[in-house]
């Protein structure tokens, strides 16, 4: 670990085994498929075979007379009978299709069955009318005028103001600063070139699973393996107009997500069923539900021109990026355009962004949304300037790195970030000091800059006879925040981990908050916790302040210990509990915050060997080594499992992973067989310094962690493999085949 | 309807007498119709192991074996690796390792890893990777799992009687 000063703490630091662990090493957890109601049937989801088409008729006579049938609903059931299907408003009319589908595999009818057998039998009976309409795939020919366009409404955002006409180019967004012209006139080198990547997914490996009860109050109860609990009740009440106080949404545990389990799918179509038949209804995905059906992120085209002054100076950089939102808006190219030169200080810089809706299936999140195909683009080209330059790559990153009170992502200053920090520590690494021999060998390195966002958390705390505590929170455990959250807590009352009991509770049970992404729940939820510990210690120095004849003001609180103004009395925070609760009145206290939207900022620089076989075109992964500012790793194991799952996540996008479409929109590898990601076989243990440089924003110096380790893969391993082969790769993935096609001429 | 077939096999050392349509996989007898949720579904056709359950000391992905195949079977699953509250060297393992994120892939890792070091106990990490190959995790990166499976081989020879 690289760690500048902090304080000494207890308990944060150490590395606990989590509370829900055990649960999860014998079986026992309750993840979204394993919640079992009595009496309840399964719901199935028909979809639609084309990518484009107008949905004509349909008609579900034949799967209703089949025997254990019990309901089908379509988007009618949403609108109502009266209403107007065209006009169903996104989000709704990507759970169930209106009068078009955008894409295959987009939702279009629902039954609900005795049993799964006897659904999926149904779905094959019900009759669809479809008359199929030309699909764009590809994001720059969506972008041409003669496009067959996807939604007749649709006016691009421009900062010229809306366009004319219907388009597929949802909005042009600009990120610049500086005097572009001028920065490239005073630059000695100036590297450009066309970068494109394929839509890729998530993988987490539980497909979306859900059960609802309509109850005969319209009381609505779901179970839901979702990244956030709150957002879900939120999407629910819009789209079936419910008000959210009829909604409580019970978190399961999560099999993954990294972005992709917080829009809702399946929950509002089995609260339909349910509503329809007055039973509980469980629905789940297959595998190629997930493929098909939920959100993927991004494909993309980006340009990008980069100019340097002939002694190291990056001076100005240009772009272009176009970025596939799928089916319906989003803004992924607007947020590329703020990530794509975070790392660095480039005075004059300007990025247009184009989100532009294609026929594939409406994109979501994927950690670190739109930054890895950025910095694709970004460090492959930054690392051609240090070549030309003949500068080493890392000592031309820390040349031209981003610092304290240089310019962020959206033109304020950065407060204290650890870029610098990263690098040094690459410079210094056991990997990078370790010379790299053989043929076909290279090593690449890159960075990568995640936003981390703060948003809204609140958690209860509640002290318990015995003088332990109960820590409820609302947000998802996807990786080792009850334990993050828990130690927080313990460090701020002075107590061990073992004294607290973390819950994730349902939306009923805890104040609001937001989902369990952009990095934020250690950050913000742990604001939350320091909040409400704070509270619980003044709460407790009211009580303890008549006993011992002083005022609250007058008790001090340190260490774990109440003291009165002269130290003669004294009393450990468990002391203090069991005094006042165990032989007093209960006592809950909550901590809610706003943590805002930026949460600081963080950095993570990665090394990559790699050896590419000339005759197979396949890319071996010799050595990997992740470097990440966690500002303060309260849990290292933990964020070390962060920097090594973004590390083999990018290996997989890198080399392998692609949405694989045909001419007419159908994704040709729909399965884990042919949608490869890593194995075990494919990766090498990922080495991994932290580095800690406390974020100012945080009362422990906590940074997020779940998502910048995902930027630089792409990039490192490209460098790598230009290294190794001579030859720059501007197109992912980087499979044997585009490895020949590209080496040798081989296609 | 599809009818029922009568099935009896050893489950976790008990005897376990059901009826199973015909079409149902051994994964969804074990979650739908015994309530034994631990193995779970990750793809429903053999890619992913994390429906991973051992039948006559075979490791099998339980998503492609059907119930009715089972009669007379001994079958381990997750909820019987760990020896009543005692839990297994690898699952304690995993947890001290902090081998698992979100746990989805965990009991599919723990089951896989003791059919290997049941029969191979000296396992080295090329061994434990190739044979781990068949299970997929999204979160991890594989790094501490090899690293959980690596360190319980290690206490196992040391304590065989644990095991
Ligand atoms: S669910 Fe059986 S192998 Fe994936
Ligand atoms: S821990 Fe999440 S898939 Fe392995």
């Amino acid at each position: 670990m690289v760690t500048t000063s902090k304080p000494e703490y207890k308990v944060i630091g150490t590395r606990p085994v989590r509370p829900d662990g055990v649960d999860k090493v014998t079986g026992r957890a309750q993840y979204g498929a394993d919640i079992k109601q009595q009496g309840a049937l399964a719901g199935r989801v028909l979809r639609s075979p084309h990518a484009h088409a107008n949905l004509k008729k349909i008609d579900a006579s034949k799967a209703l007379a089949l025997d254990g049938v019990k309901a089908v609903v379509t988007a009618r059931d949403i609108v109502g009978p009266d209403g107007d299907l065209s006009k169903l408003p996104d989000p709704a009319a990507n759970i169930l299709a209106g009068t078009k589908v955008l894409y295959r595999g987009h939702a279009v009818a629902a039954v609900a069955a005795i049993n799964d057998h006897v659904a999926q039998e149904a779905l094959k009976l019900i009759e669809v009318e479809y008359e199929v309409l030309p699909a764009v795939l590809d994001v720059r020919e969506a972008m041409r005028p003669d496009a067959p366009i996807l939604h007749e409404a649709l006016r691009t955002r421009a900062p010229t103001g809306p366009s004319e006409g219907p388009s597929n180019v949802v909005a042009q967004t600009v990120s610049a600063f500086g005097d572009i012209e001028a920065g490239f006139a005073e630059c000695d080198v100036i590297v450009e070139r066309e970068f494109s990547t394929k839509m890729v997914h998530q993988g987490y490996i539980e497909p979306q699973a859900a059960t609802a009860h309509w109850n005969s109050d319209d009381q609505l109860t779901i179970w839901t393996c979702t990244q956030g609990s709150f957002p879900a009740r939120e999407s629910v009440s819009q789209i079936l107009g419910h008000p959210i106080s009829k909604i409580k949404v019970i978190p399961t545990e999560i099999g993954g997500g990294f972005g992709g389990k917080i829009s809702v799918y399946l929950e509002p179509v089995a609260a339909l069923l349910s509503r329809a038949t007055g039973k509980p209804v469980s629905m789940r995905m297959d595998r190629t539900d997930v493929f098909e059906g939920t959100g993927p992120t991004p494909g993309t085209n980006i340009r990008i021109k980069l100019g340097a002054t002939k002694d190291g100076k990056l001076r100005a950089a240009y772009g272009d990026m176009a970025y596939e939102n799928g089916a319906y808006p989003g803004s992924a190219a607007m947020y590329a355009t703020m990530v794509v030169t975070a790392a660095y200080q480039i005075e004059h810089v300007k990025f247009d962004g184009f989100d532009v809706v294609v026929n594939k299936p409406r994109t979501q999140d994927y950690r670190a949304p739109s930054a890895p195909a950025a910095a694709f683009a970004m460090e492959q080209l930054i690392d051609e300037i240090a070549d030309q330059l003949k500068i080493d790559p890392l000592k031309f990153r820390l040349m031209n790195s981003a610092a304290e009170g240089s310019r962020g992502p959206m033109g304020m200053p950065f407060k204290r970030i650890g870029h610098e920090e990263c690098v040094e520590a690459a410079l210094n690494s056991p990997h990078y000091n370790t010379p790299l021999e053989g043929p076909n060998r290279g090593r690449g390195v890159a960075s990568g800059f995640w936003f981390n966002v703060g948003l809204r958390s609140s958690v209860n705390v509640s002290v318990q006879p015995d003088g332990t505590v109960n820590l409820n929170e609302g947000n998802t455990d996807i990786g080792g925040t009850r334990a993050s959250l828990a130690m927080q807590l313990a460090e701020t009352l002075g107590i061990t981990f073992e004294d607290v009991k973390a819950t994730v509770v349902d939306t009923d049970s805890v104040g609001v908050n937001d989902v369990t992404a952009g990095s934020r729940v250690t950050f913000a939820s742990g604001m939350a916790v320091h909040e409400a510990g704070k509270n619980l210690i003044a709460a407790l120095k009211e009580r303890l302040a008549p006993t011992w004849q002083t005022t609250p003001d007058e008790v001090q609180f340190e260490a774990g210990v109440f003291k009165n103004a002269d130290g003669s009395k004294t009393m450990t925070f468990k002391e203090a509990a069991v005094a006042t609760v165990g032989r007093g009145v209960g006592l809950t206290v909550s901590g809610s915050v706003n943590a805002g939207f930026l949460a600081g900022g963080g950095f993570a620089h990665h090394i990559v060997d790699v050896e590419v076989d000339p005759d197979t075109g396949k890319t071996t992964i010799l050595r990997y080594t992740a470097i990440q500012d966690a500002g303060t790793a309260v849990h290292p194991a933990y964020v070390e499992g962060q920097m090594q799952g973004g590390a083999v996540q990018g290996i997989g996008w890198a080399l392998n992973e692609e949405y694989y479409y045909d001419d007419t929109g159908r994704m040709a590898n729909s399965s884990f067989l042919d949608y490869r990601i890593p194995t075990s076989l494919d990766v090498p243990m990922i080495e991994t310094i932290i580095v800690e440089v406390p974020n100012p924003l945080h009362p422990f110096g906590v940074r997020g962690v779940g998502e910048p380790g995902i930027v630089p893969p792409l990039a490192a391993i490209a460098n790598a493999v230009a290294r190794a082969t001579g030859v720059r790769q501007t197109q992912l993935p980087m499979s044997p085949r585009r490895i020949l096609e590209t080496t040798r001429g081989i296609a | 309807m599809t009818g029922r077939t009568y099935v009896s096999a050893r489950i976790n050392g008990e005897q376990r007498d059901f009826l199973v349509e015909p079409r149902q996989s051994l994964l969804e007898t074990l979650r739908d119709e015994l309530g034994m949720t631990g193995a779970k579904e990750g793809c429903n056709n053999g890619n992913c192991g994390a429906c991973n359950v051992i039948v006559n000391g075979s490791l099998v992905n339980a998503c492609c074996v059907l119930g009715v195949e089972c009669n007379g079977a001994e079958i381990v699953t997750i909820e019987g690796v760990a020896d009543g509250e005692t839990l297994h060297p690898l699952q304690t393992s995993f947890l001290e390792n902090a081998a698992l994120q979100c746990g989805i892939c965990t009991p599919g890792f723990i089951v896989a890893a003791k059919a290997l070091l049941d029969k191979e106990p000296d396992a080295d990490e090329a061994r434990i990777r190739h044979w781990l190959a068949g299970n997929l995790c999204r979160c991890t990166g594989y790094d501490k799992i090899v690293r959980a499976v690596l360190d319980a081989a290690d206490d196992m020879r040391r304590a065989p009687a644990k095991a």
